[in-house]
């Protein structure tokens, strides 16, 4: 079988947005989301110091979730300001 | 006609929702760009009981989004001027001031007092205090947070087991490294709409009317006028970091890991360590090395050979290391930091020989 291609969306918000210059990165081979942070902390390395929860499809995931194919993965810092 | 006569005639809410919100005892901490829209609109509501709990005074800079205030309050206690204003508007319902700050020490007494607390603060040493008093107390916990031109809103803690805000962010975040608005600046209305947000959730939690952001967060971009909703999920091991008992909570430092810098004292390191059995202590000198530290647990990993503990400290959540005199720790916490990112990585100051240390 040849590879199915793997393409999904990356939604960033607050700092993490700002640090990645953009709100939304179309990816694709990348199948978990330890390897999405990997593969982040490399390419964006200003980001490593900003904590950051996740969710895969709208639900938030603890450590190293599998992405689907065509799935919406968010990157959610915390905010304290009010 | 009453003054909620608009709210009661809404199909679904009714005089039971009304009465619901007269016995309702609320606790906004925080009467700034989100406790002003949230105080405002709770009042008009009618809840019947609500606290204003600031120890800040009002300045000229707050006046683009704390919407209470004018001029004419400079220099008075928010929480004062707040209520001040909400006792000239309306008669039928109890306002109390609280003109000071939430602390490690006040926290469980003001907060064991109402039905429901609107997090409205601006610092993360204050909203890990407030979640972790609503957790050990069974406390609903309606949580806002702003940051430029975004912003979060959740319920927490709305039942037993509920998730919380560390199940999202387990330990806080180095205070500057996500700045508050008096640091990046701010649209005022901003806070005004995630502050009448977090009061419709409020006004929803309290009636059943609706569907609420219990377990959920809310993100709301004001740029795009984009929101995004996620479901939240529960982390088996946020349990562990919240306070046992109101003494346990009430002899915490709040503010450590917000400010604490990469040198930490042995006070400090060790009122951790017993806090939250993710935290490890390491022993960075060679094994020959004495005086040993008799009494705790800690790791022995020294400088000659230092990856020997990488899968502990992988676990771990902060790493405290100490040497002989905090030379040796305070190099290696640095080289730790470049290959563990993301991990609280401290060094002790003085080292074993402080006056400090726990041998001494």
């Amino acid at each position: 079988m040849g590879s199915v291609e793997h393409k999904f969306k990356v939604l960033a918000f607050g700092m993490i947005a700002e640090k990645l210059k953009t709100s939304e990165l179309e990816l694709e081979g990348i199948p978990s989301t330890e390897v999405l942070k990997g593969y982040l902390f490399q390419q964006y390395p200003e980001i490593k110091d900003t904590k950051f929860s996740i969710s895969v499809n709208r639900k938030q995931v603890k450590g190293d979730s599998p992405i689907p194919n065509e799935a919406e993965v968010a990157l959610l810092p915390p905010f304290s300001g009010g | 006609m009453s003054r909620f006569s608009r709210q009661v005639i809404l199909p679904g809410f009714g005089p039971e929702a009304q009465s619901k919100l007269k016995k309702a005892k609320v606790l906004v901490i925080g009467a700034g760009g989100l406790g002003c829209p949230n105080i405002l609109y709770l009042a008009a509501a009618g809840i019947g009981n609500i606290a204003i709990m600031d120890g800040d005074t009002v300045s000229e800079s707050n006046l683009n989004r704390q919407v209470i205030f004018g001029e004419a309050e400079i220099g008075i206690n928010k929480a004062e001027a707040a209520a001040h204003y909400l006792k000239s508007k309306y008669s039928d319902i109890q306002i109390h001031t609280i003109p000071e700050f939430i602390s490690p020490s006040n926290a469980v007494s003001w907060i064991s007092q109402y039905d429901i607390i609107v997090d409205g603060s601006d610092n993360f040493a204050t909203r890990y205090l407030v979640n972790d008093t609503c957790v050990l107390l069974g406390k609903p916990l309606v949580f806002a947070a702003i940051y430029q031109n975004e912003g979060q809103v959740a319920i927490f803690n709305a039942y037993k087991y509920a998730i919380n805000y560390r199940d999202l962010y387990p330990e806080p975040p180095k205070e500057n490294d996500i700045p508050n608005c008096s640091e990046t600046g701010v649209l005022g209305v901003l806070p005004g709409i995630i502050g009448t947000i977090q009061a419709a959730e409020t006004i929803k939690f309290l009636t059943g009317y609706g569907n609420n952001l219990v377990d959920k967060m809310l993100y709301y971009n004001l740029l795009t006028q984009q929101t995004y909703q996620i479901e939240l999920s529960k982390n088996e091991n946020t349990m562990s970091l919240i306070p046992e008992s109101p003494e346990e909570l009430a002899s915490r430092n709040y503010a450590f890991f917000c400010d604490a810098e990469e040198g930490v004292s042995w006070n400090d390191a060790l009122r951790e360590l017993k806090n939250n059995p993710q935290h490890i202590l390491i022993d960075v000198r060679e094994p020959h090395e004495t005086p040993k530290l008799l009494g705790y647990k800690y790791f022995s990993m020294p400088v000659s050979n230092s990856y020997e503990i990488s899968s502990e400290i992988e676990k771990a959540e902060s790493i405290f290391l100490f040497c002989q005199s905090g030379i040796r720790s305070l190099r290696m916490a640095r080289d730790l930091k470049k290959k563990f990112i993301g991990k609280n990585i401290y060094s002790i100051l003085g080292g074993i020989e402080s006056p400090e240390s726990p041998l001494n």
